[in-house]
């Protein structure tokens, strides 16, 4: 009899133990872990979730805000205007206004059709590289194709995407197909174009900005491996950028290749080369060699004056992180489980902390969970855009944050991914991973569907 | 026997606390049940009269466009300023994840009712261009229909506004191009809608200002079969866990208050001193959207159905903390009085230096305001959040 029951005993212990089994005990969210951008996250799941203000500015900076929204928001006009505040577009730009591109603060596409102006993406030009100075311009198109004009100034040329398909299979024998975009461009009309290579770029959602900015230096190297001494097969480096401010060489910290180093030169780049209107840090227009550009009316010197400036770098800084959905849900947890052990999180380092930001104390000192490391790592050739810039070379991207990536079908209606939004859904993004992500790549190819789809879930809960 | 006894009693007057306890959380449950059902008969009440002025709007419109002179233009832009009246306080209704902003996983109507500011030159010319615009683009876009229209909406930027109630203002009155102490709303003449009249395409003026009223009507009507008894959103929004309820209608009111209302609508006007960002730039009527967008708030805080006061979100506050309760009805107050006080028209209010320190005055009262109420859903272990 007593041999019965401990035997009983025994086999319940036995059941308990498989029931929660290695993973299950780990099936809990971590605590705070829905609080993406810190204490100042904020809960929105509609189409305005990336444009709320970051709730720990204080009142003066909330009430700018909404100037630099306004600023942000609003379309400039060719000078002369009535419209005295908001005059000197062009003569070549992409968008009319920030939003244009960075439509509700988020993420642009490729254009649907042939000729679609104003959905996102544009494309870089180079004739090369200088470690230090950057990409060197195309001597006829320069630095960026604009494909609209001012009247009376022709734009510089058009492009068209085609897009190639490519099919494969998962080892469980599930097929999927990946469509690879081609670029071509017609109707030039500032004669010969030299460069070489085109770089698409898509435009990002503009969140948590100012959070990125305030992540010390020194973390951002923690996190690096140039020579993978590790030997995981993933370096990670920090990109090296020209700041004009300071008049040196700086950690880069923005765009697809992290060639900015702060938000107030990435701020001042868009206006410059997406918009064409001078700001103090970048004076000079942006200027087509069949025209001169002094014959065309300018919106004053500079054209975005200071005070405005500030209110729009204030306002991209301080866009709130949305915080997650669903983070307690099983799948999701499953997939956040599948996620770790993939090694996804050697580049996508979900949680740091913010050291002292120079401007907004609101972004100081807290524990965000972006999943960047704000690094360049080689993605393989079917990414390489073999445009190098400052000390990236031509495959290597920086891990853009994904914070905010389940949001951009509710926010904009599409779920396109990548630097050139090449990628339909999360899936096809993570099947392009390549180069020092193959391997984790190879980890989602031989999960089952149920657990590829839990992955997904939980990207799509960040 | 002693001893036993003395358990009973301890007992009982445990039970009895407890007793005591559970009434006092049933009526302030009762009362949660009571504000949230009460909202609900305030919101489908409102969007009613709204959509009842919009067809009788759109009458209006339908009315200019067959026959335009002088005198049909001027009644439809009467019946465009009386529908602004009964629309202008809906706008309480806002970011409360209601209907209006979300529907099931689906973006509510907002940005095809009420989205501005709006690019004058995308719809139609506009000084100094006189070509400029949907209406004038008739290669691009051979057909103004609603899907048309719908697909334009927010295409390249979101001032690219092309439906909506402001883009019916603009073809009312046109751009407003006099200094703002001229006190002058826009003067596009009725002819730019006669065959052979002032501007071109006249013909496709007319059906613009038509299909925006038709989609006005549509957008409108989302509303109410979401809102009516039985409608998807109310049976949901009533079946809610009552603190979520609350929850969003708070969110709603506290942030047009301190955020939308102070900041967006107000202070951005008056920092820039531009007159284009004024929310009813074309027809002058932004001292009215002001008021109104207050009242909206006044409205759902006191429950005020016609008139009345119901059961409120205020009663539960007062039940909560009579103390601060009192304090939220002063900043209410306070806020009325300097909204009030901006002077009219409001591009004068914002751009006159005399009339400017009013205007600041009435954002700090419409912060204060959205705080308090915040600070009101902290005191009802209510999570309130005013950005």
């Amino acid at each position: 009899m007593k041999n019965y029951l401990s035997y009983v005993l025994f086999l319940t212990a036995l059941l308990f133990c498989i029931q929660c089994g290695k993973e299950d005990f780990r099936l809990e969210a971590e605590e705070g872990e829905e609080m993406s951008g810190g204490s100042g996250t904020i809960f929105s799941v509609s189409n305005n979730a990336f444009s709320f203000q970051h709730p720990g500015l204080d009142d003066q900076q909330g009430l700018f805000f909404f100037t630099g929204n306004s600023l942000f928001n609003q379309n400039w006009v060719t000078a002369p205007a009535s419209t005295t505040a908001r005059d000197g577009i062009g003569p070549l730009f992409n968008a009319r206004s920030c939003s244009g591109c960075h439509f509700k603060d988020g993420r642009g596409r490729a254009p649907l059709t042939q000729g679609e102006r104003v959905h996102g993406l544009l494309l870089r030009l180079s004739t090369g590289n200088d470690f230090v100075l950057g990409p060197m311009p195309d001597p006829n198109y320069g630095g960026q194709l604009q494909d609209l004009s001012i009247q009376g100034v022709n734009t510089e040329a058009d492009f068209e995407i085609t897009y190639e398909e490519i099919a494969g299979q998962y080892p469980d024998g599930t097929p999927y197909s990946l469509q690879k975009p081609i670029y071509k461009l017609f109707n030039l009309q500032e004669g010969n174009i030299t460069a070489t290579e085109i770089s698409p770029r898509v435009a990002n959602q503009v969140i948590g900005m100012g959070l990125l900015e305030a992540i010390e230096e020194s973390t951002l190297l923690s996190f690096a491996d140039e020579n993978d001494l590790d030997g995981d097969g993933i370096s990670g480096k920090a990109n090296y950028v020209w700041n004009v401010e300071a008049q040196a060489t700086t950690i880069g910290r923005f765009g697809w290749k992290a060639n900015q180093p702060n938000v107030r030169q990435q701020v001042a780049a868009a206006f410059s080369g997406d918009m064409g209107l001078t700001s103090s840090i970048f004076p000079e227009n942006n200027c087509p060699p069949s025209i001169d550009c002094n014959e065309i009316p300018h919106g004053g010197d500079p054209e975005v004056i200071d005070v405005n400036f500030d209110k729009v770098v204030l306002y991209t800084s301080s866009l709130a992180v949305p915080g997650r959905r669903d983070w307690e849900d099983k799948d999701v947890l499953r997939g956040k489980l599948l996620f770790e052990r993939a090694n996804c999180g050697s580049c996508h380092i979900p949680k740091m902390t913010t050291g002292q930001h120079s401007t907004f104390n609101a972004f100081s000192n807290q524990t965000i969970r972006p999943y960047t490391d704000m690094l360049l790592h080689d993605m393989g050739e079917g990414l390489a855009d073999n445009s190098p810039d400052f000390l990236a070379n031509g495959r290597e991207w920086r891990t853009p944050p994904l914070w905010g990536i389940g949001l951009f079908n509710i926010v904009n209606g599409h779920t396109n991914y990548l630097h050139d939004a090449r990628a339909r859904n999360l899936e096809e993004a993570i099947l392009w991973h390549g180069g020092e992500a193959e391997a984790s790549k190879q980890a989602f190819m031989q999960m089952t569907a149920d657990e590829r789809e839990n992955l997904i879930k939980f990207l799509n809960s960040l | 026997m002693n001893k036993y006894f003395y358990f009973v009693a301890l007992a009982m007057v445990i039970g009895f606390a407890s007793c005591n306890n559970d009434d006092d959380s049933n009526n302030l449950d009762n009362l949660k049940e009571s504000v949230v059902a009460d909202y609900a008969t305030l919101v489908f009440n409102n969007y009613t009269a709204a959509f009842n002025d919009a067809q009788t709007l759109r009458t209006a419109l339908n009315a200019f466009t067959s026959n335009p002179s002088e005198t049909t233009l001027q009644a439809a832009k009467d019946a465009w300023l009386a529908s602004r009246e009964s629309y202008g306080i809906t706008e309480a209704f806002r970011f409360a994840n209601g209907p209006i902003d979300i529907i099931g996983t689906e973006e509510g109507p907002e940005g095809l009712l009420n989205a501005w500011p709006l690019d004058e030159n995308f719809i139609d010319y506009v000084d100094g261009s006189t070509n400029a615009g949907i209406i004038n683009d008739p290669t691009t876009y051979p057909t103004i229909d609603k899907d048309l229209l719908i697909m334009l909406n927010g295409e390249g930027g979101e001032e690219n506004v092309s439906v909506g109630y402001h883009a019916i203002e603009f073809l009312l009155w046109g751009q407003d191009l006099t200094d703002p102490s001229d006190k002058q709303a826009g003067m596009r003449p009725h002819t730019d809608f006669v065959d052979g009249g002032t501007a071109s395409n006249q013909d496709r003026r007319r059906a613009y200002l038509n299909v925006c009223a038709d989609l006005l009507i549509d957008h409108l009507q989302l509303l109410l079969d979401q809102w009516q008894e039985g409608g998807a959103y109310r049976t949901e929004f009533l079946a809610f866990n009552k603190d979520e309820a609350l929850s969003g209608m708070m969110t709603g009111i506290a942030t047009l208050s301190k955020s939308e209302l102070a900041g967006e609508r107000t202070f951005t006007a008056y920092d820039n001193r531009d007159q284009e960002d004024e929310h009813s730039c074309f027809s002058d009527n932004t001292h009215r959207d002001l008021r109104l967008n207050f009242a909206g708030i006044k409205n759902v805080y006191l429950a005020l159905i016609n008139g009345t006061e119901n059961n409120s979100i205020h009663d539960l506050v007062s039940d909560q903390d009579a103390a601060l309760a009192t304090e939220v009805r002063a900043a209410l107050d306070a806020a009325e009085v300097s909204v009030n006080a901006t002077a009219i028209p409001f591009d004068f209010a914002i751009s006159d230096d005399s009339t400017r320190p009013n205007v600041l005055a009435a954002v700090t009262a419409l912060r204060a305001l959205g705080d308090k109420i915040a600070e009101a859903g902290t005191a009802l272990g209510i999570q309130v959040d005013t950005e």
